[in-house]
């Protein structure tokens, strides 16, 4: 039986627009681009030109400190345009996709044969090395340094988080494969977290791993809290995280020899007529998702991601990387609400008891609902936070730039996502991820 | 409500940089989003929030407070019509008393928004709303009678040098009410303790006259045990303005004289019922000053020489601002610890000095400002170790993997 853990600060936020657990079919687009924003922690260089010819498996780019770490294209087809923003940085590359993809052929692979170097470099050669994250700093994992352990989080509690459970389904022997590989990554373990309603067989009775059953509201299912409960990081340590369903992706690689980076993605939010899962690959355009299928007449915020860590992008925009969930919820800017301080409405949601609570499901828009403040209010983030750090002195010593002191708190146990409910509860309204981002980059730069 | 919208669409650009109306630009902010939510959307982070804000956490508290208020007002006239030996109406001694208590609110409100205003215009930020309840705690802890001028200095005094020379609201180390009340009682000792300044005995806007009866004293029950020539308290009794002796009820309904918000316990108890209820005020605070009281007064009841230190542990509550500080003044977040742990450390040591000063200082009859004060200076320093303990924790894991 697993060990299990029991979670009690955090919070539900009960929102409209969970996705239906419906597979609604396969969504394609002409283009495809990749932005390497999103690769956190990646300086990144071009391997491409326009014009270029890729196959699904060629690198676009890679890391400029880390040059045998490829970021592959996820269709085939021609590269069409190098979009540049500020300083040129790259903001995203577009290919143009065949209609029938080719695939590079990296060879199917029993992983059990491969040694540690082996694995390493079929994952990076296959431009997917992204999928595997470390803390400290809350980066793509630098692929030099051997991590203490590997966790992988095996179900997502964010607000309308899509279910691993359902996402999984199919992919098993993937899922299985891609824990084997990870297992010769480490001399340590692989950690697997698993939630008390999981029912996927291929999570729960996972062989090679470490299972833990985390019970309790987000952010139960924040890989930063189940590395604290199971072991926290210290000073001087790395531990890579993953999410199941990247694992699987991983372990697509070594069954079928092929890079195919076909995410299932719950398409959610109040906004969205008709909920339900797509199955689409990294950077298909979203349009077609959403034509005809959200609410019309009100200004609209679309998010690719969940309301709590996700990004804010255009309709027109496309799937991010590391993204199993789009999100569509009202802008919120178009509404003038009188008195907002003295409302007893049934459509405000507030996590603490200042406001009347329904037991129902709420419809929030993306206001602020006040101004930034100084922190006033004292445990308010404490009180979703499960970790056992002291976060309101750690936002604070990461504003002062104190490293010592941040080093002290913990900064190294955690990412800007385990700040995101307290960001969501704060009565100040300040930007915690923001700031804990601002911290985690500034820190790297002085340390490394 | 549409057309006050369109109003504020219209007059905006000449609050906005260029427009000549510009240097007035945070009291229009303060103005428009006290009347409209502003509908400014989420730039980065977490694209939803939360609908409690600064706004709905201050009027909560103010709310709280209306009770106390209220029964002060009430009381102020009720006091007033014992001295004068007049019977008169319920709702006359409430008037009396809301006329007497208005324009100390007035005045504090005024003096205290004005440079709160001035200061987010300075600073070029938004209005904070923490003197919405420092606005009213200011009038509710000092004496009815307390000049209105010095209200003016004191209030200014507090708000620029315990809070704006800090950086404004959430950076002051000393709760910003209490600062107004310790300096009119350094400043005006007069005006501000003895048995003069409690019971308001002149008339209020031409309320109210008629002379003081014979046998009149005006002194609160903690300065007649302070004074007291009794040698124990079985031999003491509590007596009123015009010589009655004082019951447990009059104490806890708050039909005594005392400073304007503190004397009634049971619309204090309502208070921290609201604060409780909401989240918004700490029960652990509150618990814990009363409990540091409750082993104060157990220690020297045993060791009991005089009348104070035989007082029971339920008159130390129902008098004087005991109840009102533990609920008010100690949970303020800003000044109080900020962890759990550390509350109950904080709140035990105020009610434990508080006590202490009452029953040991002969000075000042009443000790909870100054333990509040001296417990505001000491709160980081609880929090330090507090917070040391989870440091150290952390140390210890890292030595730990280096063997």
């Amino acid at each position: 039986m697993a060990n299990r853990i029991k979670i009690k600060k955090g919070l539900r936020i009960p929102l409209l627009g969970e996705a239906e657990e419906t597979l609604r079919g396969r969504v394609t687009s002409e283009y495809v681009r990749i932005c390497p924003e999103d690769f956190h922690g990646v300086t990144p260089k071009l391997a491409v030109k326009v014009d270029d010819v890729v196959k699904a498996g060629t690198p676009l780019f890679f890391d400029k400190n880390y040059p045998e770490m490829f970021f592959a294209s996820p269709v085939s087809g021609v590269v069409t345009a190098i979009e540049r923003g500020e300083k040129r940085r790259i903001l995203y590359i577009e290919v143009k996709a065949d209609s029938v993809i080719q695939y590079e052929d990296f060879g199917k692979k029993e992983v059990a044969l491969l040694s540690a170097e082996e694995v390493k470099k079929s994952i990076l050669d296959a431009g997917i090395w992204f999928l595997i994250k470390q803390r400290p700093y809350d980066v793509v994992a630098v692929p030099g340094k051997e991590p203490r352990d590997i966790f992988v989080t095996g179900f997502d509690t964010a607000p309308l988080a899509p279910s691993a459970d359902f996402i999984l389904n199919g992919q098993e022997a993937d899922l299985q494969t891609g824990l084997d590989a990870l297992a010769k990554l480490t001399q340590g373990k692989v950690y697997l977290s698993v939630s008390a309603k999981t029912t996927n067989k291929s999570l729960c009775e996972a062989k090679n791993v470490v299972v833990t059953e985390f019970e309790g509201p987000h952010p139960a299912g924040n890989v930063g809290v189940q590395i604290n409960h199971i072991k926290p990081v210290n000073r001087g340590e790395t531990v890579w995280t993953l999410s199941a369903p990247d694992v699987a992706l991983i372990g697509r690689l070594f069954n079928e020899g092929i890079v195919d980076l076909t995410r299932t993605v719950a398409l959610t939010g109040s906004e969205v007529k008709q909920t339900g899962y797509y199955q689409m690959l990294i950077g298909t355009e979203l349009k077609s998702i959403f034509e005809g299928n959200v609410k019309e007449g009100i200004s609209l915020r679309y998010i690719s991601g969940n309301p709590l860590t996700g990004r804010k992008i255009d309709a027109d925009d496309v799937l991010r990387a590391y993204d199993m969930q789009v999100t569509v919820i009202p802008e919120g800017d178009d509404v003038h609400e009188a008195f907002g301080w003295a409302s007893l409405s049934p459509k405000r949601y507030s996590a603490g008891c200042t406001y009347p609570t329904y037991n129902k499901k709420y419809r929030l828009d993306a206001r602020l609902l006040g101004g930034p403040r100084a922190i006033i209010v004292s445990n308010e983030y404490d009180k979703v936070f499960p970790m056992d750090i002291y976060p309101e002195q750690l936002i604070k010593s990461i504003i002062a730039f104190n490293i010592d002191k941040m080093e002290q708190l913990g900064i190294y146990e955690v990412a800007p996502e385990d700040f995101a409910l307290c960001e969501f509860v704060d009565t100040s309204k300040l930007e915690l991820q923001r700031i804990v981002r601002t911290g985690l980059d500034m820190l790297r730069k002085e340390m490394e | 409500m549409k057309a006050l919208r369109k109003y504020l669409d219209k007059i905006k650009p000449n609050f906005e940089e260029g427009g000549k109306l510009h240097w007035l630009y945070s009291t229009y902010d303060a103005f428009e989003t006290f009347l409209f939510v502003p509908n400014t959307t989420s730039k980065s982070g977490v694209h939803i929030h939360d609908a409690r804000d600064s706004k709905r956490t201050m009027i909560i508290v103010v709310l709280a407070l209306v009770p106390a208020l209220l029964i002060g007002m009430y009381n102020v006239g009720l006091q007033h019509y014992l001295a004068i030996g007049q019977d008169v109406a319920f709702l006359t001694k409430f008037f009396y008393g809301f006329l007497a208590v208005l324009p100390h609110i007035v005045v504090s409100y005024v003096v205290g928004l004005g440079i709160e205003f001035a200061m987010a215009q300075v600073k070029k930020e938004e209005v904070a709303e923490g003197f919405l309840v420092t606005g009213i705690l200011i009038p509710m802890i000092v004496p009815v009678d307390t000049p209105l001028w010095m209200i003016a200095v004191a209030t200014a005094f507090a708000v620029i040098f315990a809070k704006e020379v800090f950086g404004g609201t959430g950076y002051n180390i000393f709760n910003v009410a209490l600062i107004t009340r310790a300096f009119l009682f350094f400043s005006y000792p007069s005006k501000m303790s003895g048995d003069q300044v409690w019971v308001r005995t002149a008339s209020t806007f031409g309320m109210g006259n008629g002379s003081v009866i014979d046998g009149y004293s005006g002194a609160t029950p903690l300065g007649q045990i302070a004074t007291t020539e009794a040698g124990s308290f079985a031999d003491f009794t509590f007596h009123g303005i015009t010589g009655q002796p004082l019951s447990i009820s009059d104490m806890f309904f708050g039909f005594i004289p005392g400073s304007i918000g503190e004397v009634s316990p049971i619309a204090i108890l309502l208070g921290a019922a609201l604060l409780i209820a909401t989240g918004v005020g700490s029960w652990k605070t509150m618990l814990s000053v009363f409990l540091g009281g409750l082993a104060a007064v157990l220690l020297v009841n045993v060791f009991a020489q005089n009348a104070i230190m035989e007082m029971p542990v339920h008159y130390h509550f129902l008098l004087g601002g005991f109840a009102f500080g533990a609920v008010f003044m100690a949970t303020d977040p800003v000044t109080s610890a900020r962890t759990e742990k550390g509350k109950w450390i904080y709140g035990f040591l105020i009610g434990l000095l508080a006590v202490t000063i009452r029953v040991f200082n002969p000075g000042y009859p009443e000790g909870m400002m100054l333990a509040i004060l001296f417990m505001n200076a000491f709160a980081p320093l609880i929090d330090f170790y507090v917070i040391d303990a989870n440091i150290k924790r952390r140390a210890k894991r890292v030595t730990a993997m280096v063997k």
